[in-house]
């Protein structure tokens, strides 16, 4: 059995090739047994059925049949071109066969005892057609509807699980989901070895997919929810703890764009393919950090991304010329481009898969995301921070710097709340915080950690002008940090102290 | 018209084939009890209600299975009415008189060509 490179659990365990699918079952489906993936319509059974199938074929030299209930092989070839599976082709070249079994009850009369010979004459005839080692039935239980006769049919399906073991191939069988067991006709309790549970919810009108491994007989497998999206190329299930931490870190360094910045950060900026997490309440200026870093790197003439989620792009454009910051005539040199979509408008995966198709598409040197807690909004945070992860994950591998920026609710510092739980996750974070004295709100900035470099424990005051992020020193004074007009107020007094002869009172106590 | 029953092979016979006004083809998987059982009520319900108007052709699915996707057969036996159309099918071994003509319509057809 194929299982190279996963640790020997006894079992022969059969590849799906689905993304993460074997990683949380440690190596892949029972080999030679049939497997149950049940769910709701529409949450991704097929596809994963299909995926386990082609992948099968065409990856792991096992050829398959996939018998299908429910929709034609001409709508099924149709519904999965677009994960760039072609089905005639596979079938042409003999490593995929494709059996339609249409069943209409009105055409059928009953009359005596039967079997389904019939059902086991097709499927055999073709396994032995391609040498299939891996047979889906998809939807199996469509028969419950098209056969009148339950006790003979459970009688069969019994013999037909058997006789899928006893032909050695490794079977996925899916099954609607019921409201009481795991599956409307209760299929759950012939496949005894493996059952996969698919899940489509919806929350804040946001649906999220989460596929998770019920039962493994003599098999470890992860047993938490995970998030798994259908993509451009198939399944994928975001298994959190079996990320690898193998990407080559980078001993490159970028600047930000802002001197001062660059200079807290040990005079250098932050490491290529690094993720920067820029949190801050609103109005502090994290979007406009985000947008001076595409702006240091499209003067480098790297290309930049930008997923926007609470602003247009004109809008970003419109905002960050108001601080010098003139982002159009990267985008007319096909330096930058702006993704601006709602939140709320996709689920997570889809979300992630986007982005992954345009950082695939557009190969950017550096990706902002403004704000990722815009993401988070009617989601989880385990999910966000697996989201994340595996974002963070794929940005380092690919060695694109990455700028998070989230929102924190309130302008006093909390590092508790530290939002998603996602802080951990980056290499370096930026602070900025709203001070408000003396009848004037001023911003301050500090770098709260920066993996692997020295970099400055200072707040220094932040400040937008017409040209740009300037940071500023700030003044401490009588244990309070000063900012704006009260910094300028202490220097011009400080400045007036310094010109004005030492007092003599003063000056004579210390003569003592 | 006289039946043409080649058990367990399935070309047709040339000549006569598809002339008769009731083609039927039954679907068996082997010579199992269930398979000869129904054959033997097919014959005779056939001989009783049809003489003279039907063929039987019998298909073995052990001898020949690709035959069983075409006209998409799961249960064994299946009786299948390929003329006249629309095309019918009556599962199980037919010991249910009753329910076979019904299902192949012969009453009512055969009402038609007395009224004609």
């Amino acid at each position: 059995m194929p299982n190279e490179g996963i640790p020997p659990t006894g079992l022969p365990k059969a590849r799906t090739g689905i993304e993460g699918l074997d990683e949380i079952t440690a190596g892949g489906l029972p080999a030679g047994r049939p497997t149950l993936v049940c769910g709701a319509a529409g949450c991704g059974k097929t596809m994963l059925a299909i995926e386990f199938l082609v992948r099968g074929a065409t990856e792991f030299g096992e050829p398959g049949v996939f018998m299908m209930f429910e929709e034609s092989a001409e709508e099924l070839t149709a519904n999965v071109r677009s994960l760039g599976f072609d089905l005639d082709d596979l079938q042409a070249q003999k490593k995929v066969m494709l059996d339609f079994v249409h069943i209409e009850r009105s055409e059928i009369e009953e009359t005596g005892e039967y079997d389904l010979e019939g059902l086991f004459v097709r499927l055999g005839y073709a396994i032995d057609m391609i040498g299939a080692k891996r047979v889906v039935l998809d939807t199996l239980e469509a028969l419950f509807s098209g056969l009148p006769n339950e006790r003979i049919l459970r009688a069969e399906l019994r013999r037909l699980f058997r006789w899928l073991k006893e032909r050695g191939v490794t079977a996925v069988i899916t099954a609607e989901r019921g409201e009481k067991s795991l599956t409307r006709y209760g299929l759950e309790e012939y496949v005894a070895d493996c059952v996969i549970l698919l899940d489509h919810r919806v929350g804040g009108n946001v649906s999220t997919r989460r596929l998770r491994v019920v039962k493994y007989r003599g098999s470890a497998h992860g047993t938490n929810e995970y998030p798994f999206m259908i993509g451009e190329h198939g399944l994928s299930v975001l298994p959190i703890t079996s990320l690898k931490l193998d990407h080559a870190a980078s001993t490159e360094r970028v600047l930000s764009g802002i001197d001062r910045l660059d200079e807290m950060l040990g005079g250098k900026g932050v490491y290529r393919g690094s993720s920067v997490h820029v949190s801050g309440p609103p109005g502090s200026g994290k979007s406009s950090v985000g947008a001076t870093f595409v702006d240091a790197a499209c003067r480098r003439g790297e290309r930049a991304l930008m997923f926007v989620y609470e602003e247009s792009a004109s809008q970003l454009l419109r905002n960050m010329e108001s601080i010098g910051l003139r982002l159009q005539r990267w985008i007319d040199r096909g330096l930058l481009r702006i993704e601006a979509s709602r939140p709320t408008f996709y689920g997570l995966e889809q979300h992630l898969t986007l982005m992954y198709a345009a950082v695939g598409d557009f190969r950017p040197a550096l990706v902002v995301v403004d704000p990722m807690s815009n993401l988070s909004a009617d989601h989880d945070d385990g999910l966000l921070k697996a989201t994340l992860m595996r974002l963070i994950d794929f940005l380092k591998h690919e060695r694109i710097t990455a700028i998070f920026t989230n929102l924190t609710t309130d302008a006093v510092v909390s590092l508790a709340t530290s939002e998603i739980g996602v802080s951990s996750l980056m290499d370096t974070w930026l602070l900025l915080a709203n001070l408000e004295s003396n009848g004037e709100r001023t911003r301050t900035i500090q770098v709260l950690k920066s993996r692997g470099m020295a970099h400055s424990n200072r707040v220094r005051e932040f400040v937008m002008a017409d040209d740009g992020i300037r940071l500023l020193d700030v003044c401490i004074a009588d244990g309070r940090i000063l900012t704006g007009s009260a910094r300028v107020a202490h220097l011009q007094r400080l400045a007036a102290e310094a010109e004005r002869p030492a007092k003599s009172g003063r000056g004579a106590r210390s003569a003592s | 018209m006289k039946a043409v029953e080649p058990e367990g092979e399935r070309a047709p016979t040339s000549g006569q084939r598809g002339m008769a006004e009731f083609q039927l083809r039954l679907y068996v998987a082997g010579k199992t009890a269930k398979s000869q059982l129904a054959l033997k009520n097919l014959r005779r319900l056939c001989e009783t209600h049809l003489a003279g108007r039907y063929e039987i052709e019998v298909i073995d699915l052990l001898v020949t299975p690709k035959l069983a996707a075409g006209d998409q057969i799961l249960a064994v036996p299946t009786l299948v009415r390929k003329l006249p159309e629309p095309i019918k099918k009556i599962i199980g071994d037919l010991s249910n008189e009753e329910r076979v003509l019904v299902g192949l319509d012969v009453q009512r057809l055969r009402k038609n060509d007395l009224g004609g």
